[in-house]
């Protein structure tokens, strides 16, 4: 997995600014000689993707200076989970990166399960994958289209909300929302699969590729865009690596790395894909990348649908009343079930004393939620680890000596949400 | 795995619970050990850097059969007490590293300091300088001050805010609320 050596690197040395790593800063004789132009990029440019400030240092069109500020999203969700109970903690999750929602419910879920050890059904757990995966291919679309969009290319962005339509339909199908589904539960997924889901899917699956093929022919061969994206805001492997990036960020600068490969989780082992790695570390290799990916989640999509087909009937919970929620018609009947349903809905399970970190492979890359457990109903500390707050410290590297009208298409091709910087 | 961490500059102690591996690092030796990950163990990625605060931690004490002694309140459900009382932890805050070894066959750790309040720590910038958000972040939300980090200011809260949010002893709606009848 690691850096090969053979291939040309994209730039020699370390472009990363000091001594603050995540900003340019003018040196004060510069400042004094009055060619310098200090702008506020943002809060509210619409290619900022939500509520980003620049503060750009400008020497005519060249970015000699710039500093990142974050915060203006900021809700406290790790503050406000601690006060809700484990479940309830669910419903959070996904509403901080509101685009890769399926992912941050997800992680969550899976760092909850570790602490309680529990083991879930086969058949959600499958489910969970396809799920995920589909929303790799929205959170991909999304980018794609707003990238696009920002470099001039509108017709993009109405073909991609197209195709991320459908994505949603499913997902009210299957959930009964259209985004931040609470699906997931601890022990398995909210409700079975409907029985119309198989076939809508499927046509999905047969669709997309042509989609992905439209998108390349509508890019791939524009010249303004090939233009613009180039050699732009170059990003070297070791660089990367020092600045903690993940996900297609890091793949697009070489690293062949990829958590649902190389520490896989869910049953990504027992299906077929493969890992996009792109070697010029530009905004064109991380549109690339992305581009790879989204082909690679339907095959994964496909996959899981397969399997899935194949168990109809199975349950998609684990059956543990201490943890789930018991099924709605006993509670009619059974004296236990009504105490389990009314001790889980006001007083939560209890996770053990203990600590985990779990990671994911979220569409924006390293999605990893920590948990700390003093043995009671709530969370005594809980903590996102933000693919996007960590793409957002390239910023500087990236657009060290580019342009200014270059800036808009790093910071969209990083792929930062803002409320996963924030949270 | 865990027995080449007992080189570490610093090193107290480790532990392995859920398939997680914690090495405790003693506070002064922070920066030494993290350069010992990364270039010794090839831990060339860090994850992420979160501080937990463990004050009132295990207070509510265990539940008895009516509760605990400052008793149940029925309007609350969940000020009863604990199945059992937590590990005693040694100092107020605990700070936490996230290493990943991107290789072959990868690796993650946890390395955790101890920290009283108002006792700093070294910057891990100079290792990692992808610790420059994680530490101001830490820094604004729970007050843990980093030695050496070239620019420790607030980062998601105001600049002139006041206190660290995620302390335990900040109160929910700590916010100073306009329009209110307190005014």
């Amino acid at each position: 997995m690691a850096v090969a050596p053979e291939k040309p690197k994209i730039y020699e040395g370390s472009r990363i600014p000091s001594p603050v790593p995540t900003s340019l800063i003018v040196s004060p004789e510069r400042r004094e000689s009055g060619d310098i132009m200090q702008i506020n990029f943002g809060p509210n440019h619409p290619s900022t993707h939500g509520v980003l400030r620049l503060i750009v240092d400008l020497d005519g069109e060249e970015v000699v200076g710039i500093e990142a500020v974050i915060g203006y999203l900021h809700t406290g969700f790790e503050k406000s989970m601690e006060q809700k109970t484990w479940w309830k903690g669910i419903t959070f999750s996904p509403r901080i990166d509101y685009v890769g929602y399926q992912s941050n419910e997800l992680v969550y879920v899976l760092a909850v399960e570790k602490l309680l050890g529990m083991e879930i059904p086969e058949k959600a757990v499958w489910m969970r994958m396809l799920l995920a995966e589909l929303n790799r291919i929205h959170s991909h679309l999304v980018f794609l289209g707003t990238s696009a969009l920002e470099l001039g290319a509108i017709s993009m962005f109405w073909y991609c909300f197209r195709e991320r339509d459908m994505i949603l339909d499913l997902s009210e199908m299957v959930t009964g929302q259209r985004m931040h589904t609470r699906y997931f539960q601890v022990g398995g997924l909210a409700e079975d699969i409907p029985e119309g889901f198989y076939d809508e899917c499927r046509s999905f699956v047969e669709w997309m590729p042509k989609a992905l093929d439209d998108y390349l022919a509508l890019l791939d061969r524009n010249g303004i865009w090939l233009e613009r994206t180039r050699g732009v805001g170059r990003l070297s492997a070791d660089d990367a690596i020092a600045l903690s990036q993940s996900g297609p960020n890091l793949r697009a600068s070489g690293v062949d790395w990829d958590l649902r490969r190389d520490q896989p989780y869910l049953a990504y082992d027992q299906v077929d894909f493969r890992v996009p790695v792109y070697e010029n570390g530009d905004v064109y290799d991380r549109y690339r990348v992305r581009m790879d990916e989204m082909r690679e989640s339907v095959r994964i999509v496909d996959q899981c649908l397969r399997r899935l087909e194949r168990m109809r009937g199975r349950p998609w919970i684990a059956d543990d009343r201490k943890v789930v929620l018991p099924p709605r018609e006993e509670l009619h009947t059974s004296m236990e079930s009504l105490i389990h349903h009314f001790k889980l809905v006001t007083e939560g399970f209890r996770g053990p004393e203990g600590e985990v970190f779990v990671t994911i492979e979220s569409p924006r890359g390293e999605q990893g939620c920590y948990i700390v457990s003093q043995g009671g109903p709530k969370p005594w500390r809980i903590h996102f680890r933000a693919p996007s707050f960590a793409a957002l410290e390239a910023t500087a590297t990236c657009a060290n000596g580019s342009l200014v009208a270059d800036l808009i298409a790093i910071v969209g091709s990083l792929d930062a949400v803002m409320g996963d910087v924030d949270r | 795995m865990a027995n080449d961490w007992g080189d570490a500059p610093g090193y107290v102690s480790h532990e392995e619970r859920l398939g997680e591996l914690t090495v405790t690092i003693d506070a002064a030796h922070i920066r030494e050990a993290c350069e010992f990950a990364r270039d010794e163990l090839g831990f060339n990625l860090l994850s992420d850097i979160v501080a937990v605060d463990y004050l009132g931690w295990g207070r509510p004490g265990v539940s008895g059969y009516i509760g605990t002694d400052s008793g149940r309140d029925i309007n609350f459900p969940m000020t009863q007490g604990l199945q059992v009382l937590p590990r005693v932890m040694p100092k107020r805050f605990a700070v936490k590293y996230h290493l990943l070894a991107m290789r072959d066959r990868p690796a993650r750790v946890r390395l955790t300091t101890w920290v009283e309040d108002g006792e700093s720590l070294d910057s891990v910038v100079p290792v990692w300088p992808g610790a420059d958000f994680f530490e101001r972040e830490q820094f604004d939300l729970m007050g843990i001050v980093f030695d050496g980090h070239p620019n420790l200011k607030r980062l998601l809260m105001d600049d002139d805010w006041e206190g660290h949010p995620l302390r335990k002893d900040y109160p929910i709606g700590g916010e100073p609320v306009r329009f209110s009848e307190a005014e």
